[in-house]
């Protein structure tokens, strides 16, 4: 009883505290920039808000967008190539047995966990070694390289779930390969499919360090022209664009809540 | 007229067609310059750039250069102690998280910042910190201090930004386990008299172990080949093992030597993930005594454990 009666008054529990402070931790510096993004002065004094550095952002910085253009050309054409492979290693190891299936298996899940840096050389000094310019091509190769594992692994999570007699039914009901696959298989697997390219698309919109080793003269990214802008330091321009930058974020991470949502209340 | 295949065959031509695209891709781009990078490190370097095809130890010998040394140890160090603040921060974060009647929410406001580029979230810390960045110009103007600190280019501002960035990669797979355990245990526990803290410890941190040891791997791994933070963040004291390669393979141009270390970081990695796979296998052993899982089933599920902290209730 006394613990009841205590309990009503009781102080926030200690997680819940350290929770709060992490969450102001990780979203401080991202209001302090979108903050001064509206600062019409250049340095820390406040000096009224203004918009001159989204209009400076957007009509005055025509690399900017080729750089956008490169990026959007990047993560779809490497996130429909990823999940097109990816998918259908996931059918294929998740219901045959076949030779090489567990070299597959293992060295899909390896990219996930290298650093970085090591996937980045490796492909830098590979694509060095077979003479292959570096250029957006090459940024395609290594951004569909890391999107496959995660396109490997949602679709695989989602066979776990999938009851292999549907297919069986279908080919004692004589459905051709062809039938089973477009007709049974696919629909089955679309969302985790959709979901998994939105995620790639998200990670290569994202990714800087890899970026940086296989991309050559006139391939930047979106992440490679933020980079060459923060070089040069601190600048107004940066946190407009900082701030256009984590609206897409925040855009995206609500989109892939939805979706989530309704795929698992399709299923 | 259709050929018949048997069964046997069928399904060996089947899962090829299926699993073989990517198997292909991986092979090329993936295990091919590998075992490129391995290659290398044994080999003489070429007078520019490349590598000479002559077997040597020569890299592997440079390594013991003092300087490159002392990097190592401060890469050890770096990622030693932003790794721990960051588990001991997601730990309580997780279990607050998981208790929690607005999960969904959390997790967003979790994977917002995560999902966020970057280098964005690094230049935002440039933006405060900086000479005459944020806190200096408000420390200022309080008239607490004359002139700027230096708050930036230097160790801990490096462990600050990894804390930052690296917090939520620990927070997600934590919070996942302790989403799994079973919290009435702990009132259990309560009853018989444990208290809060023993309980705590005694109930629920040998069921979250495998949790704790995920975390501790999706944050170190990265963390230990860090190159932007140490880049943009840090002074010239305090460049990490992924500068030096980066370094070597762009300035230097010592390709055998930037080889040799990749394959520090890379055995470094397979080291964290095997201690990982034994972790969960162990707990699984401990808790159901039932059949072994094969290690690349661990594999894969510490992994969906780890990316699964999207709001996919």
């Amino acid at each position: 009883m006394r613990q009841l009666s205590k309990s009503k008054f009781k102080l926030p529990p200690f997680s819940t505290v350290v929770l709060v402070f992490s969450i102001i931790f990780l979203f401080i510096p991202l209001f302090v920039v979108t903050f001064f993004s509206l600062n019409s002065a250049k340095g820390m004094q406040w000096e009224g808000a203004s918009l001159i550095w989204y209009k400076k952002l957007i009509f005055d910085s025509p690399s900017l967008w080729v750089a956008f253009k490169n990026s959007l050309i990047i993560a779809f054409s490497s996130s429909v190539t990823a999940v097109l492979i990816g998918a259908l290693a996931a059918v294929g190891i998740k219901w045959y047995r076949f030779h090489g299936k567990t070299y597959i298996t293992t060295v899909s899940y390896l990219p996930m966990v290298l650093p970085e840096v090591i996937i980045g050389i490796s492909m830098l000094i590979f694509f060095s070694a077979v003479k292959i310019k570096l250029g957006m091509f090459t940024i395609f190769v290594a951004h569909t390289t890391f999107n496959l594992p995660f396109v490997f692994m949602l679709v695989s999570a989602r066979l776990d779930e999938f009851d292999f007699s549907t297919v069986e039914a279908a080919r004692d009901l004589g459905a051709t390969e062809r039938q089973t696959l477009l007709k049974v298989i696919i629909p089955s697997i679309i969302p985790a499919v959709l979901s998994g390219l939105l995620m790639c698309i998200t990670m290569s919109l994202e990714d800087f360090v890899i970026t940086f080793f296989v991309s050559g003269p006139g391939s930047g990214t979106l992440p490679l022209y933020v980079y060459s802008m923060i070089r040069y330091g601190v600048s107004p321009v940066i946190n407009a664009l900082s701030f256009v930058m984590i609206m897409g974020t925040m855009i995206i991470a609500f989109i892939f809540r939805n979706f989530l949502k309704s795929v698992a209340a399709s299923s | 007229m259709r050929r018949v295949l048997k069964p046997r065959q069928r399904e060996q031509l089947l899962g090829s067609t299926y699993g073989w695209p990517m198997g292909v891709w991986f092979t090329l781009f993936f295990t091919v310059p590998l075992a490129i990078i391995i290659a290398y490190s044994f080999m003489k370097r070429g007078l520019y750039g490349g590598v000479e095809f002559e077997l040597t130890l020569n890299a592997y010998r440079e390594m013991f250069n003092p300087s490159f040394a002392m990097v190592l140890v401060r890469t050890i160090y770096i990622s030693i102690v932003s790794t721990f603040l960051c588990i001991i921060l997601a730990i309580p974060c997780g279990y607050a998280m998981a208790r929690s009647k607005y999960q969904t929410f959390l997790l967003l406001l979790i994977i917002i910042p995560f999902w966020t580029n970057s280098l964005i979230r690094i230049y935002a810390w440039i933006f405060v910190l900086s000479t005459e960045g944020l806190v200096n110009t408000l420390l200022i103007k309080l008239g607490i201090i004359n002139e700027g600190l230096k708050l930036i280019y230097n160790n801990t501002s490096v462990i600050l930004v990894l804390v930052y960035m690296y917090l939520p990669f620990a927070i997600l797979p934590l919070f996942t386990t302790i989403d799994k355990f079973d919290f009435s245990l702990l009132d259990a526990a309560r009853d018989l008299g444990a208290t809060k803290f023993t309980s705590l410890k005694k109930v629920m941190m040998p069921n979250i172990r495998s949790g704790i040891a995920t975390a501790f791997i999706f944050t170190f791994i990265p963390i230990f080949g860090a190159y932007t933070v140490p880049l943009l963040v840090g002074g010239k004291d305090s460049t990490m093992i992924g500068n030096i390669i980066v370094d070597q393979v762009s300035k230097t141009r010592n390709w055998p030597l930037a080889s040799a270390f990749s394959m520090i970081l890379t055995f470094a990695s397979l080291i964290g993930v095997f201690w990982m796979l034994y972790t969960g296998k162990r707990e699984q052993q401990l808790q159901k005594g039932g059949p072994r899982k094969p290690a690349q089933q661990t594999l894969e599920q510490n992994v969906k454990a780890h990316h699964s902290g999207r709001p996919n209730k």
